[in-house]
């Protein structure tokens, strides 16, 4: 039992690998239910009219990507599909190809929308929240021009839109600093807009608080927000199929967790026996 | 007067910008807007004073072969590589310059940081269940809650757990929307009255760390 209490963490990476890969290579797509932040983000989305402008800031990186970009993908496709316009900003600048990734992805579901009317990208800003604040006031003083080089104040999708009264709805992928958080603090809470999140995992909690104070209309936290997101807007992607392998991993650590209390609390009992024998 | 100015600095500029939070009148936020420009000009600045620091720092490693400086060498020829390919060859107007589509900026974009960034993080999974194994053991009565709460939460969030019990997720978005929550919540209203305290010192000049020194 002492062997088992100090496991060779090889062993655990090993068993850990096993229950990714396998549900990979051999799905079986559990059923799942959508929860309440997920669903009422995607309420938001379905009560905007058509021609609306959401702005959507994808402040992430490929570190992030397993989780955020299929609710990038997810959330994209959403607003295509309900001929909503997109505004893409990224204040990371590891974010402006990761924007152009997803959108080509949807697009390929899309071949009618054009950039520039339907969609538009106005690339990276450095500055964080005072690019957000600045955004306020003034957006096409500080994005003059999009990740292409072309002039706002040029492009048909960016016409009537000067502050942040002219978007309907924004949406931040958040992988970090500047986020979630800094979107609230700066944006919601001064300019009392519509803002939904889509957040890894392990920050989710971070969040909820502005869910249930209604700051954020919606929250989708990690591969299963995506996940559940991919499900509500009915296009299956990454997220979905990692679900299983999600669903074993947690399985398998669960298992490591018991065995682990079952071997400790064994070698104290033994402990105790042979001091008691003594 | 070396210290004396810039308190007196931060203090105008920090109390401005709190009046301009608080009074959102078009011309109070007009001129604010020119300060946020400002403030953008500057930190676009930054990059460079950061560029020239990693040349600087690295440059001394390598001259003295200090330790890793075969890896300082590849950060630097890495750098001016990626700068040249992304704004030198974009000025010249070679065609595989800049960041659009098919330039080498994006090639490399696409099949190094990528691929290298996504590897990193899927370590992550490893090394949390490993130390899941080694830091769940119930030890005390706090440590109890901890472990059974993560386990729940753990489970409850994956299609498995649904599979199990029917209202685990709804057990989940329990523990996330009211013990969870109420634990956070407190969290950040503490270190908002932080914050505050510490914003108000730094402002009437008490706090003068920033400044270097005392």
């Amino acid at each position: 039992m002492e062997k088992l209490e100090r496991l060779d963490r090889r062993i655990i990476f090993i068993f850990i690998f096993l229950s990714i890969a396998i549900p990979l290579l051999l799905p079986v797509n559990l059923d799942f239910s959508v929860t309440p932040p997920v669903q009422s983000f995607y309420d938001a989305i379905e009560e905007l009219p058509a021609g609306s402008k959401v702005l959507v800031s994808c402040d992430y990186d490929p570190g992030s990507m397993p989780e955020l970009f299929p609710m990038n993908v997810a959330v994209f496709y959403h607003l295509m599909s309900r001929d909503l316009k997109v505004i893409t900003i990224q204040l990371w600048a590891t974010g402006t190809l990761l924007a152009e990734l997803a959108m080509a992805e949807v697009l390929e579901d899309f071949p009618d929308k054009e950039y520039g009317k339907d969609w538009v990208n106005l690339g990276f800003k450095e500055g964080r929240e005072v690019v957000m604040v600045s955004m306020g006031t003034n957006i096409p003083k500080t994005f003059p021009s999009d990740s292409r080089g072309n002039k706002v104040e040029d492009l048909p999708i960016m016409q009537g839109v000067n502050t942040y009264d002219d978007i309907a709805l924004f949406m931040n992928v958040s992988g970090g600093l500047p986020g979630t958080k800094e979107w609230v603090l700066q944006v919601q809470s001064r300019y009392h807009v519509k803002l939904g999140s889509g957040c890894t995992a392990v920050s989710a909690p971070e969040f909820y608080p502005y869910v249930q104070s209604g700051q954020l209309v919606g929250l989708l936290g990690g591969m299963k927000g995506a996940a559940e997101y991919e499900k509500l807007v009915q296009r299956p992607g990454t997220a979905q199929r990692g679900m299983d392998a999600q669903s074993v991993s947690h399985i398998v650590v669960f298992l490591f967790i018991l065995i682990g209390n079952i071997a400790y609390f064994s070698v104290k009992g033994a402990k105790k026996r042979l001091k008691a024998s003594r | 007067m070396r210290r004396e100015i810039p308190i007196a600095i931060c203090f105008l500029a920090g109390i401005s910008f709190i009046l301009e939070y608080f009074i959102p009148h078009q011309r109070i936020l007009s001129v604010f807007e020119t300060f946020r420009q400002w403030a953008i000009i500057v930190i676009a600045f930054a990059y460079v004073l950061g560029l020239a620091n990693i040349v600087r720092v690295n440059y001394h490693v390598i001259q003295k072969k200090g330790r890793d400086w075969p890896y300082k060498i590849i950060l630097v020829l890495s750098l001016f590589f990626m700068i040249t390919v992304g704004i030198i060859f974009d000025i010249l107007g070679i065609r595989s310059g800049g960041i659009a589509e098919g330039s080498i900026f994006n090639w490399v974009y696409y099949n190094a940081q990528y691929p290298l960034q996504a590897t990193m993080f899927a370590l992550l999974a490893f090394f949390i269940a490993s130390a899941a194994f080694r830091a769940f053991r119930i030890r005390t009565f706090q440590a109890s809650l901890l472990a059974v709460t993560a386990i729940l939460v753990m489970i409850g969030r994956v299609p498995v757990g649904e599979r199990l019990w029917g209202s685990f997720p709804d057990l989940t978005e329990w523990i996330m929307n009211v013990p969870q929550l109420a634990g956070k919540r407190a969290i950040m209203i503490g270190a908002a009255l932080g914050a505050i305290s510490t914003a108000l010192k730094v402002l009437t000049g008490l706090e003068r760390t920033y400044l270097g020194g005392e």
